[in-house]
């Protein structure tokens, strides 16, 4: 398998001291990376970085061997498709209209979507399980169809690489699982997906790795077993965690025990 | 599409034609319709097989003082509102008006000055121009300068170079000759195209027309700007620089507008809004739609401006009467087109 993504001792900084720095860690094609790790610990800043979004203070982000700082940002989109965490669209697009939005990168300047590029964005939304959206305007999806939404213009881009970032925030507890549901799916096509997420159980559901970071270091990086156990959890999040088996549905769970019950 | 907004849509294409050989008919002198058509028919016929023109009266009102204004009052409805709706794109705002960098003030300020010293119809006109663009660079330039980022910077840049202008605006007033100077002023800051002549046209055509295909062109980038900029950055647009290219081309429109119709508001503002509710927030539709209506809504007020009464009504006080409560119906009904 050839590697997608390298990320090498990457740091970042809005000007006032580091927010992470040393973060490397790598992902074959084909698997899905969960970035773990508390609030305002840069995990959404980690993947705009990786996006091309923010221009990281050292390191290096390698998308399939070649490196992103020497890359225009329309090439970068080509490979990279970023899903952001809130979508504060002012104007009511159509959702068509909003997903075909995703081929900019593959038109010329003054270039407008063609034919094929709206059959590409229906076969996006046919993916993601929504097609019968297309004609509804944005303003009038729930949280979970709009995320859905996003993650069709994402996939209109044609990327090698998916970056969703918190796909599951602010929804509720079925919708989660329907994204979860669509990243696996996702995942099971051959796509490679960098998700960050605020519930470590979610790497037990969709993850074949995951990385922590905490105090703006990389703390584990490997197996979602290896990283999703109570030690890391417990020290990634302050708080007393535990990993357990649940034998008859055959999966692995991580939950809060509260404190000196575990 | 449904078919109702297919119907509204070519219809409003098809206004700006209409509108244009219906207002050659109307005005203060008084001729006969059947007239008129002989006399439109005649000048085609002598225009395509190459001859000379009829020489009448008529044929002057016609064509060397209604035509001009005509073609003027079209172009600057289109010109106000292509820059309107643009800015409204870029500045993920749909209250954002084609003066927002100040630009309004600084071509008012530019006329001042062309009236205090020269009083000539060009020198307006190049000064108004000039100080609409050097209004801009100094909103632009202020913008990038500022440690903060985004569209906001550029929004307080507008306020302080335009609240700077409108003082120096106060100036020209205060200093100006009180019988023959201020009042000119005054009646340019409320905008007209009484004197326009073909020779006004020729020049501001070329900033008009250009900036006008930029922004067309870039009309889908548009949509992608008004995402927000990390979005935009994300689907592989280069957002500093497209910004600045529509931008500067929206403020080259209005400043070539203002120099030769003065300072009328609210068509940049509302006929977004109109155009939205018809074709949606999609720019590939929304801009040339917002360009046809501007260019309709503009010709009818001039018409009023030059029919109604027996002097001629600014413009200014015509769009801000029509403008203001037909925004208010359009609040009322609650389809803006925009959360």
């Amino acid at each position: 398998m050839e590697l997608i993504l390298e990320v090498d001792s990457l740091a970042y900084s809005y000007g006032k001291g580091p927010v992470f720095e040393d973060v490397s860690f790598s992902m074959k094609s084909g698997e899905v990376m969960c970035v773990l790790g508390p609030n305002g610990v840069g995990k959404s800043t980690l993947i705009k970085c990786i996006a091309g979004i923010f221009k990281p203070a050292a390191g290096s982000v390698r998308i399939q061997g070649e490196d992103t700082q020497t890359m225009t940002s329309g090439s970068i989109a080509k490979k990279v498709g970023y899903v952001p965490q809130q979508n504060e669209t002012v104007f009511p697009f159509d959702v068509i209209d909003f997903v075909v939005m995703g081929r900019t990168p593959h038109l010329s300047l003054f270039g407008s979507p063609e034919e094929e590029d709206i059959e590409i964005a229906r076969k996006s939304l046919e993916t993601v399980g929504v097609e019968h959206l297309s004609d509804r305007t944005l303003n009038s999806l729930s949280g979970g169809q709009r995320q859905m939404v996003l993650i069709a213009r994402a996939l209109a881009q044609e990327p090698a690489l998916l970056l969703l970032d918190e796909p599951t925030a602010h929804l509720d507890f079925g919708n989660q699982v329907l994204v979860l549901e669509t990243v696996q799916k996702l995942s099971a096509s051959g796509m490679s997906i960098v998700m960050n997420t605020h519930m470590p159980d979610h790497a037990f559901l969709v993850g074949s790795n995951a990385v922590a970071l905490t105090g703006g270091k990389l703390l584990a990086c490997g197996p979602v077993p290896s990283v999703v156990n109570s030690q890391i959890m417990s020290s990634v999040y302050g708080i007393d965690v535990t990993v357990r088996d649940i034998t008859d549905i055959n999966r692995k769970v991580c939950v809060p025990c509260g404190s000196g019950k575990c | 599409m449904p078919d109702y907004r297919r119907c509204a849509t070519i219809t409003i294409y098809l206004l700006p034609i209409l509108l244009l050989v219906a207002s050659l008919f109307v005005g203060r002198y008084q001729m006969p319709a059947s007239l008129v058509i002989a006399d439109i028919v005649n000048t085609i016929i002598s225009f395509i097989i190459g001859t000379a023109s009829p020489m009448s009266t008529q044929h002057t009102v016609l064509f060397s003082v209604r035509l001009p204004r005509i073609l003027a009052a079209l172009l600057v409805g289109s010109s106000l509102s292509v820059a309107g709706v643009s800015f409204q794109g870029v500045f993920r705002n749909p209250l954002v008006s084609p003066y927002i960098l100040g630009v309004g003030a600084g071509a008012g300020f530019g006329a001042c000055v062309g009236i205090l010293l020269w009083d000539s119809q060009l020198a307006i006109q190049l000064l108004s121009f000039a100080c609409g663009l050097i209004a801009m660079f100094g909103a632009i330039s202020m913008g990038k300068v500022s440690k903060g980022t985004g569209t906001l910077v550029f929004v307080l840049s507008g306020i302080i170079v335009g609240s700077i202008f409108t003082a120096l605006i106060s100036l020209a007033k205060y200093v100006a000759d009180p019988y023959d100077d201020l009042p000119e002023i005054v009646f340019w800051l409320m905008g007209s195209l009484s004197s326009i002549r073909y020779n006004d046209l020729l020049w501001i055509i070329v900033p008009m027309l250009l900036g006008t295909l930029v922004l067309f062109l870039l009309r889908w980038r548009i949509n992608i700007l008004s995402l927000g900029d990390e979005e935009a950055r994300s689907l592989g647009v280069n957002v500093d620089q497209i910004r600045l290219i529509i931008i500067v081309c929206a403020t080259l429109v209005t400043s070539a507008a203002v120099s030769i119709s003065g300072v009328i508001g609210w068509v940049g503002l509302v006929v977004p809004h109109i155009a939205r509710m018809i074709v949606g927030p999609n720019y590939n539709r929304l801009l040339p739609m917002s360009m046809m209506i501007g260019a309709s809504f503009m010709l009818l007020v001039d018409d009023l401006a030059r029919t109604v009464t027996a002097t001629e009504i600014p413009l200014g006080i015509i769009t801000s009467l029509l403008g203001a409560p037909l925004f208010a119906y359009l609040l009322k009904r609650g389809r803006m087109g925009w959360n």
